[in-house]
């Protein structure tokens, strides 16, 4: 399962993330699932209920081509699974956050990951999805990347958007 | 708090010094007149004199060197002018009454000398006088000015001597005495903390405007100088914010609509704001008029429409759409309307910005890989490249329409940014010290 191993590895960065800036981005961020890691007990990602279930056996996030917002087959059937999931956890509410590599310039980048993030909410809508439980859409451009390293292996991990399940959902 | 102590400056005499004629030229037959005009040519630096301004009491000693160091600094910045070191010199400037020993000057070939002093007021502000002689025609380059101020603002009289000098040798306005609003960046690239700062031009008297809880970008000051519209996303969407430089007070700017509102910028009268919004995965470009709080929405297409910027005489706006299928930039009247490409090349433009002369727009352009600061005439003709790099962008003028600031980023893990200038002829590309990280520059118009 290499895209389980991704997802923990992804946790595990935005968890030092998290440490060395405590105080910011609330719980608005991509940092807000990190709470959420392995090994959580009970809820943890083995209980198919769990919010860690559904960041990473799920996938919480889905990937873009370079200056695209259309979804990949793979980014489809990845949807398909968070809508099955959300409508068999009408608890809880998400926010979708887009986000954008650092290979353009900055607000054509907050544009373009709104529209990725949007084509998300889109999608998830169209399977089912009451757009009442999406509480926010928005880009975050190039400001938060994941992968910090100037090559295409990092930047496609950042074209990205991220279904963040919100704190205090359940 | 020098911005708040920069509203006593007092510029006596400054209303002559900044009409743009030049009246010691027109009598002058010397045989090689003092002026540089500014072409695409290559240009030979005019060597110019600055001897250590004359320190008249002792409480003035401590800013008569410094003073005069940075009037030749603002100078030999500009990439026009050369300073001949003070060990060529023949005689030293020992009075500032004194008659100017023309033939010392020009046996060292200094085309230009400043002379100045420096004084202490009563109320213990400095008065700072300067001269500037035309060397080889043996005549003073209009008249004597004098400045007076807090000894805190001793750096603003010099950027004030400066500007004098170099209009009068240019027949240009300047841009030394301005302020420069930016995003200053610490941290590592995967969790940036960014904040709102100012400081003057050459990267002195850094103040932060905001903390660092939240993202910020693209700061944009008004024509006057004294607010700054900016994004933020502390509520969780971005939103546009105005700020007060002077009271760092802000307000949220109503926008309407529900969506992300970025990218604001100001008409020319300060009187609208033109931002984008996005809902539904579509970015247009609306107005907002400030007084009656209406917006009005300016683009109705499917694509991506932003960094809108106004011509100066506010009757159009350059932007930025990916309407074709790459980003490309157009130009619209300013109630919005059918839109003109001017952009043709190859690669995707962005980021436009109309200069303050209006002849010419700024733009990033990127194309197979590289990044570029370059300008182009209003219908696209004789676009120039300026610069290339991993990731140039957001250019911003100076006030005289000479010289750009913009962002450059550095490539890798540890990349960061950081603000350059360079001339629109493509020279003098400059590092503008800041210490921290840097990005999104505006630069502000002239200060009073």
């Amino acid at each position: 399962m290499p895209h389980i191993l991704k997802s923990l590895a992804l946790v595990a960065i935005l968890g030092l993330a998290a440490c060395s800036n405590a105080d910011r981005f609330g719980d608005a961020g991509a940092g807000g699932n990190t709470p959420l890691g392995p090994g959580a007990g009970l809820g943890g990602a083995g209980d198919p209920a769990s919010p860690a279930y559904f960041s990473q056996t799920v996938g919480d996030r889905v990937l873009f081509l370079v200056d695209q917002s259309t979804l990949t087959n793979e980014a489809q059937s990845i949807l398909t699974q968070q809508a099955a999931w959300l409508n068999n956890n009408p608890a809880y509410t998400i926010a979708i956050e887009g986000h954008a590599d650092e290979r353009g310039t900055r607000e054509y980048n907050v544009a373009l990951s709104e529209q990725r993030a949007n084509a998300v909410s889109t999608y998830l809508v169209s399977q089912g999805l009451l757009p009442s439980r999406i509480t926010r859409v928005v880009g975050f451009g190039k400001e938060r990347p994941l992968e910090i390293c100037s090559e295409e292996a990092c930047y496609a991990q950042n074209r990205r958007s991220v279904t963040v399940l919100n704190a205090g959902g359940v | 708090m020098t911005r708040l102590i920069a509203r006593f400056l007092v510029a006596l005499g400054l209303l002559a010094a900044a009409l743009p004629a030049l009246p010691a030229l027109a009598q002058d037959n010397g045989p090689g007149p003092l002026r540089i005009e500014i072409t695409e040519g290559v240009i030979e630096p005019l060597p110019i004199a600055v001897p250590d301004f004359i320190a008249e009491d002792g409480g003035a000693a401590a800013y008569a060197s410094q003073i005069a160091r940075l009037v030749a600094e603002d100078l030999t910045g500009t990439g026009l002018f050369r300073e001949i070191p003070a060990s060529a010199f023949i005689s030293p400037v020992t009075s500032f009454a004194s008659p100017v020993q023309y033939s010392d000057w020009k046996a060292i070939n200094a085309q230009g000398l400043v002379t100045g002093s420096v004084s202490t007021a009563s109320d213990g502000r400095l008065v700072v006088k300067f001269r500037l002689f035309d060397v080889f025609s043996e005549a003073p380059l209009g008249e004597g000015l004098q400045f007076v101020g807090t000894q805190e603002s001793w750096r603003r009289m010099g950027h004030k001597v400066a500007d004098v000098v170099y209009s009068r040798i240019t027949g240009e306005g300047a841009y030394f005495d301005t302020r420069v609003v930016f995003v200053s960046e610490t941290g590592p690239k995967n969790a940036r903390s960014k904040r709102l700062a100012i400081m003057d031009y050459d990267g002195a008297n850094v103040e932060y405007l905001t903390d660092a809880a939240s993202i910020v970008l693209a700061p944009r000051f008004s024509p006057s100088g004294d607010r700054v519209l900016y994004t933020s996303y502390e509520t969780g969407t971005p939103q546009v914010y105005v700020i007060d430089v002077n009271s760092v007070t802000r307000q949220t700017i109503a926008t309407g609509g529900t969506g992300m509102s970025f990218s604001p910028r100001f008409s020319p009268n300060g009187q609208t704001v033109v931002f984008s919004q996005s809902s539904n995965g579509n970015t247009d470009i609306y107005a907002l008029d400030l007084a009656s709080g209406s917006t009005r929405r300016l683009t109705e297409t499917p694509s991506i429409e932003t960094a809108p910027s106004f011509s100066p005489d506010g009757n159009q706006i350059v932007f930025e759409s990916d309407r074709s299928g790459t980003q490309q930039l157009y130009i619209m009247p300013a109630s919005g309307g059918e839109a003109r490409r001017i952009s043709f090349g190859a690669g995707r433009y962005g980021t436009p910005v109309w200069s303050p002369r209006g002849d010419l727009i700024a733009f990033t352009k990127q194309n197979e890989g590289r990044f570029h600061i370059g300008v182009m005439r209003l219908d696209g003709s004789q676009e120039r490249l300026l610069t290339a790099s991993f990731l140039d962008e957001s250019p911003t003028w100076s006030p005289n329409g000479r010289v750009i600031m913009f962002t450059r980023e550095t490539q890798g893990a540890d990349g960061a940014p950081s603000l350059y200038s360079v001339d629109i002829s493509g020279r003098n590309l400059r590092r503008v010290p800041t210490e921290t990280g840097a990005s999104d520059p505006s630069w502000s118009p002239l200060l009073d």
